[in-house]
């Protein structure tokens, strides 16, 4: 440190700028004109344009000159760097350098949230900081800087880490010697987004990631109608972003699915957003390879479990494992699909890591020349500043790195690190090599010491008659100084010593333990060879293969679509047919296309269902598995947001819903508010992406909610419109006036503001998109219908709705739908006369009745809750059967597809090995369309799979731990079982 | 103040609602009754086809498939099916009535260690919930206070009786101690992932119950016995007249816990939860501990964990030779009434159906000690029993005619069978055009 120091004031005066108006008091003020030339220099202009035996010329801290002969000014400072090597420094674009700490907001003792903003004349939502100038809060940070120059980087560009729109980002050069008006290169380069909310405020919306999305994309509808002038108030976020319009936008996804969702809003608004990934692109790098966008990603790459413990082990699913295991192909598997990226080293625990992750790529064959781009052009080109840094072209900054030998090789070191044409050493360059194996002689003894490591920072060995002595050996400005110990005496030994300029020995002085003072002198016998021979080792490791998903009981590739022909099977139509015994199903791409007796196989595969029983797949109209998030609970609305913009596709509660007969679900939004969000209505295809799940043309659903949950009655909220039923009535009432008011507005042809929340209610007032409400009690089921006929659409579905059989005659007349638990009840005050009759009391009044889980566990036997309305109430075998598959189906709008055994509906069937309504039945198939995602065989061998693929990571992380490595204690995964009043 | 006045309402109307409902104590048995011709399923694995079961005073005095005459008032059950009462083991029921309501939530009571909390005093006999379990046939349960360390201690009650004094079957039966986790979620609250994360408080948690139970076993050795209710509470524990009952789900939290409560001097241990138990099976025979295990109808705890283990568990550990009954600790209480289907679950998964049965009746009445007179049908037993007309682990098939309880026959009738009626007879009227 303290030579740092001597050398900041040694070349303070060499600083080659000047402020020409600033008056200098301190001494005499004049110019320093001089060129600095490097000559025999191998030197990277590029990452692929070499120059051997190259000059660099460098002037006022920028490029002036670069070749094979350049001519060189006589006032040239010329520094002759035999051999080595010159690369442009690197470009951190994603960083928050010298932003410090936000002020958290101070969080209430009370217990109801903040639902509107602190702040005025702003945008409504707090967590919209858009107006933030990131300079604002800038302080250089000499330390950060220090080692972000020693990982290799020149310059950063960097912005306040907080809020969904975080304001703009700027560039600054690494650079010690100068000050903020030479090393801010741009004031404002960037805008930021994220899905996180800023710290600085506590107003609840949005709660969920789905939340996020529509408030990015609704504020961009809000931007543009400000831009048109129609606000006549001020807005300054609006004004902001409207401001910074032509900057690069940065998002900040952080996941291989986030950046799918930020994609998606970046292609609707044609925003162009670079996108900070996670890391875990290669899981899926087909998707990201479709989405077109420049990536920014960090190589955190996960250290190993410390999986010694047996016990602990069973806590880390082999998914965790795999991510240790596969992460550090990510960047290979980027370059070898050709999406373009830059690296970062956010999200590494300490800059000082990113050789060492950065290595382990390479160990997964990441190629280097390809992380020279990912470091220089690649972000200069994203960030749009390639004509200032990224290169060594002529008229960029004198931003380089002198290096030993070829970048990213182990023997390479890094000695200095320029920026705007000021040295900045990292290893000083002049000092010797003294790697190698002594002879040491002292006060008539003998030492053999061995030295390796660093060259700038030695290891030493030290033996004496074949015993090791404990030693430190510390080596700074020709100075070596090794201290070693002889334990058996308990005596220490100290030396110092001056590395001559030639010559194979060194000799200092030694002060023995007793104080005295004798000579020594160290000789080499020969050059160290420790090095290369530990290189040989490293082996490229094992790497477990993807499965889609990237879990346990992921598939390595997606289930084969097949002909299929179940030989005499008991059959459970759905349909007027009942259920056929002995009967023959045939499916064809993926349709059901014969029923029948001693059907032909015309090529499909015979499936031989003796003593079988065939039903359609299972369809919970009540599900909220497989999605990130459940609740939008920052409004009484949240009609904005859709379940489809965040599906799960990864949820293993997918598989095992698969491995109950379940074939398609409705994933709700919770009940957080009157008005909820969108659904997502999904089949099972285990493996596929979100987008896949997802029906084709899938009928449009919304989620409403009454009583307890929407009156926030058992949590204690008492902010939050509205709190009692009366209020419920007249959140609806409002928001429906409102969207007949925005309709008509829209269909004048006057301009009008796009409202995401309006347009999606004005689509249930035009019959578009249809109503799944919950609900408990009996008078606000009655209000809800009065409410949708006062506004002339009808309730498609109510769902819970465990006082129907109160009602069930308002029901039929109102034309909806109940979907019902079996026998839930008492777990609060609305459902205090909730009777498991209800499905058979609603289903003899002629409403179509379904039973669903809300649950990822009921789910998996909706078999079994089908077959309680036989018990109670008494409800025929199949009238059971339809309320999980045909009654859903109907509810759902899908039973054209999907629900019963029919000609030409969707091949979605399971193969039962009892009667499906007996307790004691077990799936052995679950197929759609035509493709088995569950098989009960199948699933046996997965298990054997992942038992032997754990045992071979468990055995990988323990040679990592034995060989040194880092290791992290075990730590199971986030797991989300949601309901509907989860508030995420 | 203005929520104030409305939540007393609430409860004011909850108390009045509560206490009309529940169906009238039925009477002792005053004559011998004889049910004839059923498919007597013991609960021990047996079965009796064409059966003949004569009880008297409330005790079965005959059981046989022939020679054995019918006494008293003879109930015809040709081609239906009688079971013991099954018995609910773990459960809060009659301490809280909804979940939501805190007024009526009486299973938690604060502090750590407080074993001297007597379920029994709070239990609610008119509970609503505990009348909905009898047409299923859970006609006994074992009520449990919940939370804390130790939460406290439990009785056994049958579920028809006028107050809790009458209820009870056993009194102070068990001492429930929820043992630590080595692993515990991330407090999300807090900024932590939710994910499982090491307790880094597992060592310290559980030499705190080691040294609760050292020190109340130094009290009960001493003279000086007349000032700690909790030590005096756990006194049974070492003289064996209380058993322990240890909530763990993992190999490690399981084999702590048993180690740790035999080296205190605790005579009878239950493992209640016992996720990983069917990996230390060995352990477990030679310490000849019993396990209370979960529900099957839970999902797995882990990610690779096989999506039928909660299935298939109790079947893992049935056949691995240990004492195993079936609970749902963990379900809201009116969840018991599916017990006889969590046992039916699991003969899906190949168990032998008498055995899935033995696991929530003669199994459950040896674990909680009241074998000697329920869990079974066998001569010298309480006449506590149903008559199903199918098969009452299946759905479809349980269909209660008539349920006794120490011989006295049971209503049956359940608020939701009244308003189930009343409603129907609401749409039975518009039918007829009013």
């Amino acid at each position: 440190m303290k030579r740092l120091l001597l050398f900041l004031v040694c070349f303070w005066s060499l600083s080659s700028f000047s402020q020409d108006y600033f008056p200098k008091n301190d001494g005499p003020k004049e110019k320093n004109t001089n060129y600095t030339a490097f000559t025999n220099a191998t030197i990277y202009v590029t990452p692929t344009e070499k120059i051997s035996k190259g000059t660099l010329l460098i002037k006022d801290g920028k490029v002036v000159s670069v070749g094979k002969s350049v001519s060189i000014p006589e006032n040239t400072v010329t520094i002759d760097l035999n051999g080595d090597y010159i690369y442009p420094s690197f470009i951190d674009a994603y960083t928050d350098f010298g932003m410090g700490k936000v002020k958290e907001a101070e969080r209430e003792g009370g217990r109801s949230a903040q639902y509107g903003p602190s702040r005025e004349g702003f945008y409504w939502n707090d967590h919209i900081l858009a107006e933030r100038n990131g300079i604002e809060n800038f302080k250089y940070d000499k330390k950060q800087a220090s080692s972000l120059r020693e990982a290799g980087f020149g310059v950063v560009n960097t912005h306040t880490m907080d809020g969904i729109a975080r304001g703009t980002g700027m560039m600054v050069a690494l650079n010690d010697k100068d000050d903020d008006a030479i090393r801010i290169l741009e004031d404002a380069l960037t805008n930021h987004f994220s899905f996180e909310k800023s710290e600085t405020s506590n107003q609840s919306y949005p709660t969920s990631l789905m939340g996020a999305m529509a408030l990015l994309r609704q504020l961009q509808h809000d931007k543009q109608w400000y831009k048109d002038g129609n606000v006549p108030t001020k807005d300054r976020t609006l004004e902001a972003l409207i401001a910074n319009e032509g900057m690069v936008n940065i998002f900040e996804a952080g996941s291989k699915d986030n950046n799918l969702r930020a994609d998606k809003i970046s292609d609707q608004f044609n925003l162009n957003y670079v996108i900070v990934g996670g890391g875990d692109e290669y899981e899926r790098i087909d998707l990201v390879k479709n989405t077109n966008a420049n990536y920014i990603l960090p190589i955190n790459f996960p250290d190993a479990y410390d999986v010694s413990d047996p016990y602990a082990e069973t806590y880390i699913t082999v998914a965790q494992m795999r991510d240790w295991n596969q992460a550090p192909m990510n960047p290979k598997v980027m370059t070898e699909n050709g999406v373009p990226f830059a690296l970062t080293t956010f999200e590494l625990d300490k800059v000082s890591d990113f050789n060492k992750k950065l290595e382990k790529a390479f160990l997964y064959g990441y190629d280097k020349t390809k992380a020279l781009e990912a470091l220089t052009s690649m972000p200069a080109k994203f960030l749009g500043i390639e004509d200032m840094v990224g290169s060594l072209k002529e008229g960029r900054y004198a931003n380089f790195l002198i290096t030993s030998g070829p970048m990213f090789d182990e023997e390479t070191t890094l000695y200095e690190n320029w920026v705007q044409g000021e040295k900045h050493v990292v290893n000083t360059r002049d000092q010797k090599d003294i790697r190698g194996n002594y002879t040491m002689t002292a006060g008539g003894k003998t030492y053999k010491v061995e030295i390796t490591g660093d060259v700038g920072k030695p290891k030493s060995k030290v033996i004496a008659a074949d015993v090791e002595f404990p030693s430190k050996m510390e080596y700074s400005q020709n100075w070596v100084r090794l201290s070693f110990t002889d334990e058996e005496n308990n005596e220490v030994y100290r030396t110092t010593g001056i590395i001559p300029k030639e010559g194979d020995s060194f000799s200092g002085k030694m002060i023995r333990p007793d104080g005295s003072e004798s000579e020594f002198t160290a000789t080499r016998t020969s050059s160290s060879k420790e090095k290369k021979d530990k290189d040989d080792e490293k082996v490229k490791p094992e790497i477990m293969p993807i499965t889609y998903p990237n879990v346990g009981y992921g598939y390595t590739k997606a289930p084969e679509q097949k002909d299929m022909l179940f030989r005499n099977a008991t059959v459970w139509t759905g349909e007027e047919a009942g259920t056929l015994e002995n009967t023959d199903v045939r499916i064809s791409y993926g349709k059901i296309v014969e029923i029948g007796k001693d059907l032909s196989r015309r090529g499909a595969t015979v499936i031989d269902a003796t003593g079988k029983h065939l039903t359609a797949g299972i369809i919970d109209e009540h599900s909220h598995i497989a999605a990130l998030s459940i609740n939008e609970a920052g409004q009484n609305s949240s009609a904005e947001v859709s379940i489809e913009d965040v599906v799960d596709p990864e949820d293993v509660s997918i598989y095992r819903n698969l491995a109950g007969g379940v074939t398609s679900i409705q994933i709700l939004h919770g009940s957080a508010n009157p008005i909820g969000g969108r659904s997502a209505i999904i089949k099972l295809k285990w493996g596929e992406d979100a987008d896949g799940l997802i029906y084709d043309n899938s009928p449009k659903f919304i989620k409403f909610a009454l009583g307890e949950n929407v009156k926030q009655s058992n949590w204690g909220s008492y902010s939050r419109f509205p709190q009692t039923r009366m209020g419920v009535e007249q959140v609806y009432v409002n928001y429906f006036n409102r969207a007949k008011e925005y309709e008509a507005k829209k269909n004048s042809g006057q301009p009008y503001r796009i409202d995401e929340e309006l347009e999606v209610l004005s689509e249930i007032l035009n019959g578009e998109r249809f109503i799944s409400c919950h609900s408990y009690v009996q008078s606000e089921i009655n209000m809800l219908m009065k409410v949708a006929e006062r506004f002339d659409f009808n309730i498609n579905t109510f769902t819970h709705i465990l006082e129907g059989y109160k009602v069930a005659d308002k029901m039929k007349e109102h034309g909806v739908g109940g979907s019902t638990f079996s026998d839930w009840w008492a777990y609060k005050y609305e459902v205090n006369d909730a009777i498991p009759y209800n499905a058979a009391i609603m289903h003899n009044q002629g409403v179509t009745v379904a039973i669903n889980s809300d649950d990822a566990e009921m789910s998996r036997r909706l078999n079994q809750e089908a077959a309680k309305t036989v018990k109670y109430g008494g409800m025929s075998e199949e009238e059971a059967w339809k309320t999980v598959t045909l009654n859903p189906a109907k509810l759902l709008h899908i039973d054209d597809r999907v629900g019963s055994i029919k000609e030409g509906k969707d091949a979605d069937l399971v193969l039962w090995n009892e009667h499906p309504l007996s307790v004691y039945a077990k799936p052995e198939k679950t197929i759609i369309e035509g493709r088995t995602y569950f098989d009960i065989e199948k699933d046996a061998e997965m298990r054997e799979d992942i038992t032997a693929e754990r045992a071979k990571l468990v055995k990988m992380m323990l040679d990592e731990k034995e060989g040194g490595g880092k290791t992290r204690k075990p730590k199971g995964t986030e797991e989300h079982y949601f309901h509907c009043n989860t508030i995420n | 103040m203005k929520n104030l006045k409305l939540y007393s309402c609430i409860l004011g109307m909850l108390l009045s609602a509560i206490a009309v409902a529940q169906q009238t104590p039925a009477a002792e048995q005053s004559q011998a009754i004889t049910i004839q011709g059923a498919t007597a399923h013991i609960g021990n694995g047996d079965v009796i086809e064409n059966s003949t079961i004569v009880f008297e005073d409330g005790v079965i005095t005959a059981i046989g498939n022939n020679g054995i005459s019918s006494k008293g008032k003879v109930i015809d059950a040709s081609g239906k099916h009688v079971y013991p009462g099954l018995i609910a083991p773990t459960k809060s029921l009659g301490l809280i009535e909804i979940n939501a309501v805190r007024a009526t939530d009486d299973q938690d009571e604060l502090g750590e260690m407080i074993p001297q909390v007597r379920s029994i005093i709070a239990y609610n006999a008119e509970s609503k919930v505990v009348e909905s379990m009898r047409p299923n046939g859970v006609l006994l349960g074992q009520v449990t206070p919940q939370g804390g360390r130790i939460s406290g201690t439990s009785s056994i009650v049958q579920f028809d009786a006028w107050n809790w004094e009458d209820a009870i079957v056993k009194e102070d039966d068990g001492i429930h101690l929820n043992w630590p986790s080595s692993f515990r979620r991330g407090r999300w609250w807090a900024g932590e992932s939710r994910g499982y994360r090491p307790n880094d408080d597992y060592a310290e948690d559980t030499q705190a119950v080691q040294q609760y139970l050292l020190q109340a076993q130094a009290y009960g050795d001493g003279t000086d016995t007349s000032l700690n209710e909790g030590f005096k509470a756990t006194q049974g524990l070492f003289d064996g007249s209380k058993k322990l009952y240890v909530y763990a789900h993992g190999q490690k939290e399981i084999i702590d816990a048993v180690t740790l409560a035999k080296e205190s001097g605790v005579q009878k241990v239950v493992v209640v939860g016992g996720y990983e138990a069917y990996k230390i099976i060995p352990f477990l025979k030679q310490n000849d501990i019993p396990v209370l295990v979960r529900q099957p109808h839970a999902l797995p705890r882990r990610e690779d964990d096989d999506y039928d283990l909660p299935y298939k568990l109790p079947k893992l550990l049935a056949e691995g030779g240990i004492l195993v009954g079936i609970q749902n600790e963990e379900m809201s209480n009116f969840q018991t009434r599916n017990l006889a289907f969590y046992a039916g679950h699991v003969a899906g998964q190949g168990l032998d159906k008498e055995k899935a049965l033995q696991l929530i009746t003669e199994n459950n009445a040896k674990i909680l000690g009241i074998d000697d007179t329920y869990g079974t049908l066998a001569e010298g037993k309480s006449a506590t029993l149903f008559v199903s007309n199918g098969d009452a682990l299946d759905m479809r098939g349980n269909d209660l005619e008539h349920a006794f309880i120490d011989g006295r026959s049971i209503s049956l009738e359940t608020h939701q069978t009244e308003l189930w009626k009343r409603y129907s007879e609401k749409y039975e009227r518009q039918k007829e055009g009013k």
